[in-house]
């Protein structure tokens, strides 16, 4: 508890004491020899805790701001005097400040573990001098090229490049990933990481503030500035809603006890005052206005401890409404780089032989196919082994390797040299080797599935994802085999990197009312069709400021498990919104007609504030908590 | 242009109220006001003097809510 916070505790407790000794001491004998009134001993506990109430209500009124939930309390509990109501006035003044006591430090208690979760802005870096010793500074002082010692347990403060030393970082704080990654001279490096064993020299590449920590700092502090519709709709309801409930009090207070006159019958104002007063009292809507930001500060806050950041609660709001995902699958559903997944000899031919003489033919090349051969021979080839290299564009490649004539390339080279070859079974990228001119076998290339993609997927599904579609540049077959093979309902294949948008567009046309479609990127080259999505969701966004710029959600990390999570998170945090939007209302609502028809007294009507506004704020710090959401996704590992 | 600045209120509705201040003030294009974090942000309208509208801003909150606090103004 803060100061602040402290102060009225003091003054809740005095009240509450008071107010006890004036309800159990023998007082009347004593008040009959000192005339005092019973008003005025009521008075102290009721100012001793709500003089500031009081104080605000007529500021309000004197700034034309009147309606609000001081105003509520200062009528409803000087009407409650006025009809000689004590002990009933003093009660809910201070149970009021109790519940705004409570509720302010369940908002702290958020605000703490939140900056607890974010807790990676660094204090200090070890700036490397000319004599080689070091000296603390500010980060924000370190100048891009300058050499920086992180030393174990220290936090990287900028991001560099190693340039000497090896250590392992932990990047939990940054993706969520518990598992610890290496790094090593040459590496680059990213700020937020804490650096756990070995010293780190680091040359500098970014000054602070353009450093990864500092960018998801601020992704993180401006998030909620982007509303969700539920928090616009409760602010306007507030603004609507205070007056109406006023007025209503008013009438209720005047209306009835009139026509009850005019039917000749007992006006009875004092009682009709009573139920306008009780009437004001539950009709306080801090539940609501409080518990709803709560919810999504949570559920945002939830997320970004687990390597998910969400630009707005707004976004969190779209994404559980979410119908289709489309996803782009290189990066995203594949790890992006080419691996050898089988390699088929012709008769008489042996597989690592053909391996390494494919690897020889295209030692040359730069590109990704020959370093995947290279990568898969798994040994250092001597490049003098191969000569007269031609490139056949289109085609592949020529060579003399170890004085034999060999050709390796695609089914139109075989062709082209009058070779037939057998049909490959298996969807991928095939890279056909002919020696001396006789066909010698075919090597199968593939981009790797990601481990988790398939589980990703299930997730989705179990989410309420009605459609999942994956975008490729691949062939028909090898889009196939990876769609099935992840459990991906439909794909198009085929595409050029400009038809996604098109693609996007036509899939945001057979959208069902109130669903939204969400692209899934890895912000390389996508930045358009993100932005064209409902919502666009960039992954493995660590150093890319592009797909950073682009999405509405950013995945630290390129875990596809991570979609499913952040869809689980954000429909729960809707659903603890809904929760409480229903229930107060719903509580509130049967609290006024039982009020309005004399059945409930002000201790019902506390409940109906109070009570309830309690339990909105415990209920809106679940959202917070995503360490189960966090277990079914298979993400704690 | 925009700018973040840091609030102290204590109340969720109050810090609506001073978002619908700052919202009014002339000068001002838009305004939000995030009671989890903390933070007014206020993006300004064209040739404005950002330190003279925060004035602004600042007395129209006191207006609305007195028990409110802008600071780096």
């Amino acid at each position: 508890m803060n100061p602040k916070q402290k102060k009225m505790l003091y003054r809740i407790l005095i009240a509450a004491v008071l107010l006890v000794l004036i309800q159990l001491l023998p007082l009347t004998g004593l008040l009959e020899m000192v005339p005092v009134p019973m008003v005025l001993l009521y008075l102290i506990p009721y100012l001793v805790v709500g003089w500031d109430v009081l104080r605000k209500a007529v500021l309000g009124v004197k700034n034309r701001q009147p309606f609000d939930e001081c105003f509520l309390m200062a009528v409803a509990t000087v009407g409650a005097f006025a009809l000689g109501e004590f002990a009933e006035g003093c009660a809910v003044i201070l149970f009021y400040q109790i519940g705004e006591l409570f509720q302010s430090v369940a908002v702290g208690k958020s605000r703490r573990s939140i900056a607890a979760l974010m807790d990676i802005r660094p204090d200090y870096a070890n700036l490397e001098q000319e004599d080689g010793s070091f000296e603390q500074v500010d980060p924000d002082e370190v100048e891009v090229g300058s050499v920086i010692v992180i030393e174990p347990g220290e936090r990287v403060p900028i991001d560099g490049v190693i340039i000497e030393g090896a250590s392992t970082l932990n990047t939990a704080a940054l993706t969520g990933e518990s598992l610890p990654r290496d790094a090593k001279t040459g590496d680059e490096i990213i700020s937020g990481c804490v650096n756990i064993s070995g010293l780190l020299r680091v040359r500098t590449t970014k000054e602070f503030g353009e450093s990864t920590v500092s960018r998801i700092l601020d992704l993180v502090e401006n998030s909620s500035m982007k509303k969700a519709r539920a928090e616009n709709f409760i602010t306007r309801f507030a603004r609507v809603y205070t007056p109406a409930v006023c007025y209503s009090a008013l009438a209720l207070a005047v209306l009835p006890p009139l026509v009850l006159l005019l039917l000749g019958q007992p006006a009875a104002f004092g009682d009709w005052v009573y139920r306008a007063l009780t009437f004001l009292v539950i009709s306080c809507p801090c539940a609501l206005v409080i518990s709803i930001p709560l919810s999504f500060f949570g559920g945002i806050g939830g997320a970004s401890a687990c390597g998910i950041l969400v630009k707005g609660s707004t976004y969190l709001e779209e994404l559980s409404r979410t119908g289709i995902v489309v996803f782009d699958k290189t990066g995203t559903l594949t790890q992006g780089v080419f691996e050898v997944t089988g390699v088929y000899p012709a008769a008489g031919v042996d597989a690592a032989a053909l391996l390494e003489t494919a690897a020889l033919a295209e030692s040359y090349s730069k590109h990704p196919i020959s370093q995947s051969l290279k990568k898969a021979c798994g040994k250092e080839l001597d490049p003098a082994r191969a000569a007269n290299v031609e490139e056949l564009g289109g085609y592949g490649i020529t060579a003399q390797v170890d004085g034999r004539a060999v050709a390796v390339g695609n089914a139109r080279l075989m062709a082209k040299l009058g070779l037939t070859v057998p049909a490959a079974a298996q969807p991928g990228t095939l890279v056909y080797v002919a020696i001396d001119g006789a066909y010698a076998g075919y090597i199968l290339i593939s981009d790797v599935v990601k481990p988790t993609a398939a589980q990703a997927i299930a997730g989705l599904k179990r989410a309420g994802v009605r459609r999942t579609v994956m975008l490729t540049g691949d062939a028909e077959p090898v889009a196939r085999a990876v769609a099935s093979q992840l459990g991906i309902g439909e794909y198009r294949a085929g595409l050029l990197p400009e038809d996604k948008v098109t693609q996007v567009e036509a899939l945001l046309d057979e959208k069902q009312p109130r669903e939204n479609l969400a692209f899934v990127g890895d912000g390389i080259n996508d930045a358009p069709v993100l932005s064209r999505a409902d919502l666009g969701i960039a992954m493995g966004a660590l150093g890319s400021d592009a797909a950073i710029e682009a999405a509405d959600i950013v995945l630290m990390d390129d875990d596809p498990a991570r979609i499913a999570l952040a869809m689980d998170i954000s429909r729960r945090t809707i659903r603890i919104v809904y929760q409480n939007i229903v229930f107060a209302l719903a509580v509130k609502a049967a609290c006024l007609v039982l009020g309005a028809l004399g059945l409930a007294g002000m201790w019902l009507a506390i409940f109906a504030d109070v009570g309830v506004m309690v339990l909105a704020v415990l209920n809106a710090t679940r959202a917070l908590y995503t360490r189960d959401l966090v277990r079914r996704n298979g993400l704690d590992k | 242009m925009k700018k973040t600045y840091k609030i102290d209120v204590d109340c969720a509705n109050c810090a609506n109220k001073m978002e619908a201040a700052a919202q009014k003030t002339p000068g001002v294009k838009n305004a939000t006001v995030n009671f989890m974090t903390l933070k007014m942000s206020v993006e300004f309208e064209e040739g404005q003097d950002h330190k003279a509208v925060m004035q602004q801003v600042y007395a129209n909150c006191k207006k609305v809510e007195d028990d409110c606090e802008i600071f780096g103004i």
